[in-house]
């Protein structure tokens, strides 16, 4: 019984940065139309500057904001520089391009700050905590990337919902030609979605970084899972990524714990098909009209 | 995903032209893979092009190969080893090399990927014209090209990886150097055995033939009723979060003392996420993962609370070795490896010390410099394998027990010594900071890989020669 | 801009497509020839047995992706399933080569339906995600059943033996050539066939293929079976070419090249599968050697190679948008244009591909 209450909460704390990383794909595939496979890496990349400012002795919190930070602008350089010119171009293409950064992000990665791997301080105890005189596999840490996944999300939603740059962005998503005509400057909200989008992959990158082995692939599996997540949820939901990445986390560490751990992406595959199976768009689609 | 290029429909004579611009086109190709073949610097054969018969050696050169992992999941650590050894090779350049003739040694990255070591290990023989591969680094991958390298004849000299399966007879031009893993299982099962007799264990392994055959000797020694719970990863899920869910499972088992054949990244992974757990079993490691300078490191994720430090956390873990652990400052070995890898491999000294993975590679080297030097001036592949048959159990080496090589042994040490970091024991201080150090909890044991007792040994490990020491 | 000259009338090849095809393969299996016998040396014709396999496996994914409009992220759990049938055959019964490389054509075909039955009903960015776990999880099953696959160290593969005093590797090389030839001349006449109309309607609009009596879910199901077959075939060959077949042979990398090697020679082309195995094949290799001019030494600069590939993918997407072979075509018919002559096709063109 502890056992399994342990694999639910390894399940739940993985599972919300999972979420974190279908976030940043949803946002830019509602704003796009595409999935950025870079978004892991771009998260590495960022981490890896935040990193370094943790050596040179900046507190961690102002490494935070800064990889944050650095973090929007990568989003709004790759969406201007390399997105932005192949827009309605073939599909494929700013596909292709995203894993052609993803490529170049981590060799580039890899030439800085070499293959060996590091720990990432943490800025909480990783330490379980104790609930009566049990101690469960829950920490101060995992407390922290559950509070900034919610808060991230709620930020995200009343944006979306309160303000006219979230209007307009949904507007943009939904109906570009339609949201051109009534006087939206829809390139500036495309940009935008990229940045928001680039925020949450730091983050990710950020609350995965202390839990692993942190060098220049360590984003890469998030990457899948959180894909998987984003579309278990639905692809054009944000409220389908918290809740894709909750069950993906819960399904991956349910078969780690009681199957093998070799098993784990198999029985995300499983868990993914299943869902699909049902609900073609995920689990928050919106019944779209078929285009004909 | 729409392709603009059928759409449009030509014209007859447009399609006509576009079956002769095909034609042209592959043309085109076939010459083009023609050129990009001959820009890649072709076969080094014009440089070597001397009488000696053997290939890769000349009157004044030797030319040597590997394949390691420089990029990919593998490269952590494992990257230090061959820059490490060619610190030797270029030292015993710098003194006139063997009989005469200075090492060239040429390594690449293969990533971990078989497939990949297929093809780098065939430019290295096709291209670059080997004498014999030395120091390439994995079962998996190595495995790929046995065959390949045995039916050419090409010694496949101390691969790093302590798979018994290098000693196998099919195979005579393959040979390991380190203790098969077996031999290191049953070393820590006999003192888990003596050691901890009535207290329930738990096994976290690597799920592959590192792993198991690590398993193969614990279980050897240790009564299969007090293993409580077997737990294994693979290394790719190290990728997608720690190995909480296997910590947990051993915990609940109430295993007291948990054994470890994992790579460095596992071991830190494992105790960070036992510590999540609040559980501080005794940790006893396979040698491979258990080296504080590489492990460390990541063991700054436990991060704050209870004042836990890496070396807090490590304090007390046994483990085994076959080299004097770099800890030893005081052993001379360990002083002349450092010296050896700051002075000929200054780059890397300065970027990892003297650690595990750098030590390994030196020890590893020195015993292939001694081996070259036991084949006498007139090198052939088969004199260098019929002289370390022959000499390579008087070897002088850092190892703690003599290499076992005969014609029929292929693995270089057969025992290990057991140590435990110890808050009180010296140090291990590489640029990456301040590591906690081992001490000997147990006299050398020797034993071999299949069944067979588990022997102290009494000999006593012989310092390093004047010669080297002098000229280091 | 260089003119390319217009071919003599003679040069002309038969519109029967299969003739055609077939007298195209024999021209490059001549040149193939020449290139790996006299031309090349050793090393190199081994490569060039590298780039036929892998323009097998191009190939078929360019026809899923280029053809018929399905996305695959999984290609290289498809050559998996190839390369351990193939390899599994050889440890446990050994009997003829064209045999067992046909039934891991045949094994991972039979995968492939049973990948795309359920692709039928996804979308692009979700088919997407389905396959890149597969990717991901099916090569872990010889971890997981090691008994079977043998775990990491996998199974040892028996190169085939060549007649006579030839050259090992070149042998197998040509085995390559042969059979990526082979699968080229089939992949062509099956794109000129009722089955590549076929295809080709269901990628344009498939309401509208439905309406013109195709049925679109069998259509998509064939064309992930023929895409996982050429797949099969290339994980065999690579179990060959590699001497053993274990799962560190297909990681996510390799799944990943394989589509960004394809939409970089040219999706749903042929002849851009073999730019792409150039690519593939030759990057790491041009790599090393830039370094080692530079003088960088083969260790320190060993992300080199990935990041040019990445580099050029990036580029050659942005510049030439229907990759190498497509950028070859309007290089040509830029010429053929004779340089100034206004474009007709582009509204057509926009209209169609235009994005929703």
């Amino acid at each position: 019984m502890n056992f399994f209450i342990n694999v639910t909460l390894n399940g739940i704390s993985s599972g919300m940065i999972f979420a974190a990383m279908a976030l940043a794909l949803v946002l830019i595939y509602r704003a796009t139309r595409i999935v950025n496979f870079a978004q892991g890496a771009m998260g590495m990349f960022t981490s890896f500057v935040a990193y370094s400012l943790l050596q040179q002795k900046v507190g961690y919190w102002e490494a935070f904001a800064a990889a944050l930070a650095i973090g929007m602008v990568l989003g709004v350089v790759v969406e201007r520089i390399f997105i932005r010119p192949l827009h309605g171009k073939a599909e494929l293409n700013p596909v292709i391009v995203t894993i052609g950064l993803l490529i170049v992000f981590e060799g580039i990665a890899g030439t800085i700050w070499g293959s060996t791997n590091r720990g990432f301080s943490p800025p909480f105890s990783q330490t379980g905590l104790r609930v009566g005189r049990t101690s469960i596999a829950f920490s101060h840490f995992d407390l922290f990337i559950v509070a900034s996944v919610i808060i991230l999300m709620a930020v995200m939603l009343v944006l979306f919902r309160f303000t006219r740059a979230g209007l307009r962005m949904r507007a943009a998503a939904f109906a570009p030609e339609t949201a051109r005509l009534l006087g939206v400057r829809v390139g500036r909200v495309l940009t935008l979605g990229w940045a928001l989008a680039a925020v949450a992959g730091s983050l990710a990158g950020l609350l995965v970084a202390p839990t692993t082995a942190f060098g220049p692939l360590y984003m890469d599996f998030y990457l899948v899972y959180g894909f998987t997540a984003a579309v278990v949820g639905g692809l054009d939901s944000p409220v389908g990524a918290l809740v894709g990445g909750l069950i993906t986390g819960l399904g991956v560490s349910y078969v780690g714990g009681y199957l093998g751990s070799s098993l784990e992406p198999l029985g995300a595959l499983a868990l993914l098909m299943v869902v699909l199976m049902a609900r073609p768009e995920g689990i928050f689609a919106r019944t779209a009209a078929r285009r004909v | 995903m729409k392709q603009a290029t059928d759409i449009t429909v030509p014209s007859q004579q447009r399609r006509a032209k576009r079956r002769s611009l095909k034609a042209v086109v592959a043309v085109a190709a076939i010459s083009l893979i023609a050129a990009a073949c001959s820009s890649s610097p072709s076969s080094s054969s014009s440089t070597t092009a001397a009488p000696a018969s053997t290939p890769g050696v000349t009157s004044s050169s030797i030319t040597l190969g590997a394949t390691v992992p420089l990029t990919g999941p593998a490269a952590s650590g494992y990257d230090e080893i061959a820059p490490a050894m060619n610190a030797v090779f270029a030292w015993k350049n710098a003194h006139g090399g063997v009989y005469g003739r200075k090492i060239n040694y040429i390594y690449y990255d293969d990533a971990y990927n078989p497939a990949s070591t297929a093809t780098q290990t065939r430019k290295l023989v096709l291209q670059d014209n080997i004498f014999a591969t030395v120091g390439s680094l994995g079962t998996p991958t190595q495995t790929a090209v046995q065959g390949y390298l045995n039916s050419l004849k090409i010694p496949q000299m101390f691969i790093e990886s302590g798979c018994n399966c290098w000693s196998d007879p099919k195979y005579p031009y393959s040979s390991g150097w380190e203790p098969p893993y077996s031999v290191e299982g049953k070393i820590l099962g006999y003192y888990i055995k003596n050691h901890f007799a009535g207290k329930k264990i738990g096994y976290f392994t690597q799920n592959d033939e590192f792993g198991q055959d690590v398993v193969k000797g614990l279980d050897m020694e240790i009564p299969s009723s007090d293993v409580v719970s077997r737990q294994t990863y693979d290394p790719t899920s190290l990728l997608s979060g720690p190995p909480a869910n296997q910590m947990a499972a051993l915990k609940a088992a109430g295993a007291q003392v948990v054994v470890f054949a994992t790579i460095p990244a596992a071991t830190s992974l494992a105790i960070g996420a036992a510590e999540g757990l609040n559980w501080s079993p005794q940790y006893v490691v396979d040698s491979v993962g258990a080296d504080s300078p590489t492990v460390g490191p990541l063991l700054s994720i436990i991060g704050k609370g209870k004042g836990l430090t890496a070396n807090t956390a490590l304090n007390g873990t046994i483990f085994d070795d076959y080299i004097p652990p770099e800890a030893e400052t005081s052993n001379a070995w360990v002083q002349v490896e450092a010296k050896l890898l700051k002075d000929y491999a200054p780059a890397t000294y300065n970027k990892y010390g003297l650690d595990g993975n750098t030590e390994y590679g030196i020890a590893l080297a020195y015993t292939f410099v001694q081996a070259l030097e036991a084949a006498g001036p007139h090198l052939t592949r088969q004199g260098l394998l019929d002289a370390i048959a022959r000499d390579g159990k008087n070897f002088i080496t850092p190892g703690l027990v003599p290499l076992s090589y005969s014609s029929t042994v292929h693995f270089g040490y057969e025992g290990a010594q057991v140590f435990q970091y110890e808050a009180s024991a010296p140090q291990i201080t590489v640029p990456s900071g301040s590591w906690i150090g081992g001490k000997a909890v147990s006299p050398v044991y020797t034993t071999s890989p299949g069944a067979g007792p588990v022997n102290v040994y009494s000999g006593t490990p012989p310092p390093p020669p004047a010669s080297l020491v002098n000229s280091a | 801009m260089p003119k390319i000259p217009r071919p003599p009338k003679w040069f002309h090849l038969p519109r029967q497509p299969l003739v055609r095809h077939l007298i195209l393969a024999i021209v490059a299996a001549g040149g193939f020839y020449l290139l790996t016998n006299d031309i090349l040396s050793t090393y190199n014709t081994v490569l060039v047995g590298e780039i036929a396999f892998y323009a097998i496996a191009l190939g078929g994914l360019s026809i899923l992706t280029g053809a018929n409009g399905q996305i695959s992220f999984g290609h290289g759990a498809l050559m998996a399933v190839g390369a351990y049938t193939a390899a599994l055959l050889m440890v446990h019964t050994h009997f003829n080569l064209v045999l067992e490389l046909l039934i891991a054509i045949g094994a991972a075909a039979i995968a492939g339906v049973i990948v795309g039955i359920p692709a039928t009903r996804l979308k692009g960015p979700y088919l997407a995600g389905m396959t890149l776990i597969l990717a991901v999880g099916l090569p872990l099953l010889g971890n997981q059943y090691g008994s079977v696959f043998n775990g990491d160290q996998g199974l040892v593969t028996t190169p085939p033996s060549p007649p006579g005093s030839v050259n090992p590797e070149l042998w197998l090389t040509w085995i390559e050539i042969l059979g990526a030839l082979v699968i080229m001349v089939l992949l062509a006449n099956l794109m000129k066939s009722r089955f590549g109309r076929m295809f080709r309607a269901v990628r344009d609009d498939e309401v509208a293929a439905s309406l013109a009596g195709i049925h679109v879910a069998r259509t998509k199901v064939i064309a992930f079976a023929v895409s996982a077959g050429c797949a099969g075939l290339a994980g065999a060959f690579l179990a060959l070419s590699s001497g053993v077949v274990s799962s560190g042979e297909f990681p996510l990398s390799l799944s990943i090249e394989i589509l960004a090697g394809m939409v970089l020679g040219g999706a749903g082309t042929l002849v851009g599968a073999w730019w792409g195995g150039i690519a593939l094949v030759f990057f790491p290799q041009w790599a090393s050697s830039i370094s080692k001019a530079a003088g960088l030494g083969t260790g320190g600069n060993a992300y080199l190679g990935t990041i040019i590939f990445g580099a050029v993918l990036v580029l050659v997407m942005m510049l030439a948008p229907s990759g190498i072979q497509g950028g070859f075509r309007r290089v040509g018919s830029f010429a053929d244009r004779r340089l100034f002559r206004p474009r007709g096709g582009d509204v057509t063109k926009s209209l169609q591909t235009g994005s929703e």
